[in-house]
């Protein structure tokens, strides 16, 4: 019995905090738009008993998805977030497994304050921190006020509202996403297995590829994840540093939901987007159950 | 844990005391009031200001029609009121609670009675002008002393547009605004629902997007102030805002505003109770404390637009009254065009429109 509801209550979680806004998402998903409130029909009307229930499933279509294929715009735009995500993803494991590195080589006694120096950014609003990159990005910002200063360069860079400056957002506010999972496998590694490769004869570049990087690679997978999958959905980042030509179906389910105020549309973007999510989503748990079979 | 669960229930029990006593929630465009007012308002009337911003009306509309939206007041314009009005998102005003209506200015509310027949769902908060603004100083060095400041072909023409690229172009990100500009600059009627001549403004604004560095509908004030773009399609008082930003910070940016010579959208930003509105009865107060004489002209001299009261402009300050970029004069005011919501279908084609001009695709 109480096994019962020790499953029970991760099922009760799951339903209330993703099913049941699933199905709401779902369901506007295939209605049609209105100019009401709410903008779209059909609602449920519960006191026309039976026949509304029937006349409610009737108007329900697949009309929002068949739109989706139609125009070119919405694949793009999966695919150009995919593309944006990898390439993030790529660059944020390429900034953080030294960092990673250094932080699990460290002196001991100076790990618990490195580790706090990587989660101490997390203290301010993710949005004033991303506001800040404004600040240093701009024509007229600190970065290039700084440059024009050193003479490095004499015209002004322009980074703001470029792909660039949304990669340069994602790498900083993800880092610490890709930096935590893969210092915590370092940091577990046994160092008497380097110790026994160079006592091998082995160089400490081949000792770190045939030891460290296999051992580290649950960590680099789960950062990996940690990135990615927030990342295909991102707004706030594109919105504020991209340009007009940064395209991500976060931004395009912003213009259906609010330029168009149609929601039905909006509702069916969303339902994708989860649907190409739930593939990296669930290779994410097998990796994390996999490490635990190991660990265990 | 247990402390955290303690002060979450003090905080709940708190807010709920807070709803007791009379509030009112406004829910108003940014950069757009002189916030000493706000406090007044409390001081006179006690009740307690709860003040959101926002920049679209889309985000606005889409927050009306979801419901519930808990705002007592907000301020939608003319063509996104009327539609608005018709799906049933706001309560007729009591006119007995507003004895500041007298205040108002009959030109004005005969023009906004197009959206809002009778006035009987709004009155005017501020009105305005949708045109160019202006880096002085960059754009007469890149495009010499007869560059076109005053004409859309500043923008609209590609040969310009791409030299004026480098420092830095701004638009709105507004299809409803920008489209009708495309079509004044074309000679057509701006206010065309006809999904050809909206295909004509497609190409116009197509022709010169890649030169342009944002579609963005607040940006603008901060970016023309501090140098940061030398070019904006904007609403007058915003680029009159960073005009004087500029000055105040004497930082040598010179902006100047000219509503466009092909013709100008002049626009109504209308404030309305929503249906639901918690505190309808503070509303009203706060409504009516808007339409008093004294406080519409503190509103219009901080933030540079005209508004719809006649009795506030004897205290209006000479650079507000005087300037013809905020009080058109008569030649310009017949060079003014208002637009009417388009229909669903047209909608559609509209965004859908926009966004291929914005990202290509």
């Amino acid at each position: 019995m109480r096994r019962l509801g020790l499953i029970l209550v991760p099922y009760l979680w799951l339903l209330a905090l993703f099913l049941v806004p699933f199905v709401i998402v779902f369901k506007i998903s295939l209605s049609d738009l209105a100019m009401a409130i709410p903008p779209y029909t059909p609602n449920l009307d519960l006191t026309e008993g039976w026949a509304g229930l029937v006349s409610f499933f009737r108007e329900l279509d697949f009309e929002n998805y068949v739109w989706l294929t139609e125009d070119a715009l919405y694949w793009k735009a999966y695919l150009s977030s995919l593309k944006i995500a990898l390439i993030s993803t790529a660059l944020t494991l390429l900034v953080g497994y030294p960092i990673a590195y250094g932080m699990a080589r460290a002196p001991e006694e100076w790990r618990p304050m490195l580790l706090m120096l990587v989660i101490l950014p997390f203290w301010t609003s993710f949005l004033i921190r991303v506001y800040a990159w404004m600040g240093i990005l701009a024509k007229e910002g600190v970065l290039n006020q700084f440059l024009l200063w050193t003479g490095l360069i004499s015209e002004p860079l322009i980074i703001l509202n470029t792909n660039l400056a949304v990669y340069i957002g994602i790498v900083y506010t993800y880092l610490p996403f890709m930096i935590l999972p893969i210092y915590a496998s370092l940091e577990r590694m046994d160092e008497s297995l380097l110790e026994a490769a160079e006592d091998l004869g082995c160089s400490r570049l081949s000792a770190f590829w045939l030891i460290t990087a296999p051992l580290s690679k649950q960590g680099v997978i789960a950062g990996s994840f940690l990135v990615f999958i927030p990342t295909i959905g991102e707004f706030v980042i594109p919105s504020l540093l991209g340009g007009s030509k940064t395209l991500m179906i976060g931004k395009v389910l912003w213009d259906e939901f609010f330029s168009n105020r149609d929601w039905p549309v909006a509702s069916a973007v969303a339902v994708i987007l989860l649907l190409i999510l739930i593939i990296p989503i669930i290779l994410f748990q097998r990796n994390e159950q996999k490490q635990r079979e190991a660990d265990g | 844990m247990k402390k955290t669960l303690l002060t979450l229930t003090a905080g709940v029990a708190m807010s709920a005391m807070a709803a007791a006593a009379e509030e009112v929630r406004v829910y108003n465009w940014s950069d757009y009031i002189d916030e000493d007012l706000l406090t007044k308002f409390t001081e006179e009337t006690g009740i307690k200001l709860i003040y959101d911003v926002f920049d679209s009306n889309d985000v606005l509309e889409t927050k009306m029609l979801a419901g519930k939206s808990g705002y007592d007041v907000v301020v939608p314009s003319g063509t996104f009121l009327q539609r608005q009005i018709s799906a049933g998102a706001f309560q007729k005003l009591d006119k007995s609670k507003l004895p500041n209506a007298a205040n108002m200015w009959d030109v004005i509310e005969a023009r906004t009675s197009k959206y809002d027949p009778g006035n009987e769902y709004s009155i005017n908060y501020m009105w305005g002008t949708t045109g160019i603004g202006v880096n002085t100083g960059q754009v007469t060095e890149i495009l010499g002393e007869d560059a076109p400041i005053t004409s859309l072909a500043l923008i609209f023409d590609p040969a310009n547009a791409e030299k004026l690229a480098a420092c830095g172009i701004h638009m709105l990100d507004a299809a409803d605004e920008m489209i009708p500009a495309a079509l004044a600059y074309l000679g057509l009627n701006p206010d065309s629902h006809d999904t050809k001549d909206i295909a004509k403004a497609e190409e116009v604004l197509a022709a010169v997007s890649p030169h342009i560095q944002k579609f963005h509908s607040s940006e603008y004030i901060n970016g023309l102030a501090n140098g940061d773009i030398c070019v904006a399609i904007g609403w007058s008082g915003d680029i009159l805002q960073a005009r004087d930003r500029a000055w105040e910070a004497e930082n040598g940016v010179e902006l100047a505003y000219n509503a466009p010579s092909e013709g100008a959208m002049m626009w109504f930003d209308q404030m309305a109770i929503p249906v639901d509105a918690p505190n309808a009865d503070a509303a009203h107060t706060f409504l009516n404390f808007i339409m008093d004489a004294g406080n519409m002209a503190a509103a219009s001299n901080y933030v540079y637009y005209a508004n719809g009261n006649k009795a506030s402009q004897p205290m209006l300050e000479e650079d507000v009254i005087g300037d013809p970029a905020i009080y058109p004069d008569e030649a310009t005011l017949g060079n003014l065009y208002t637009t009417t919501p388009y229909p669903p279908k047209v909608q559609r084609v509209v965004t859908r429109t926009w966004t291929k001009i914005k990202s290509g695709i």
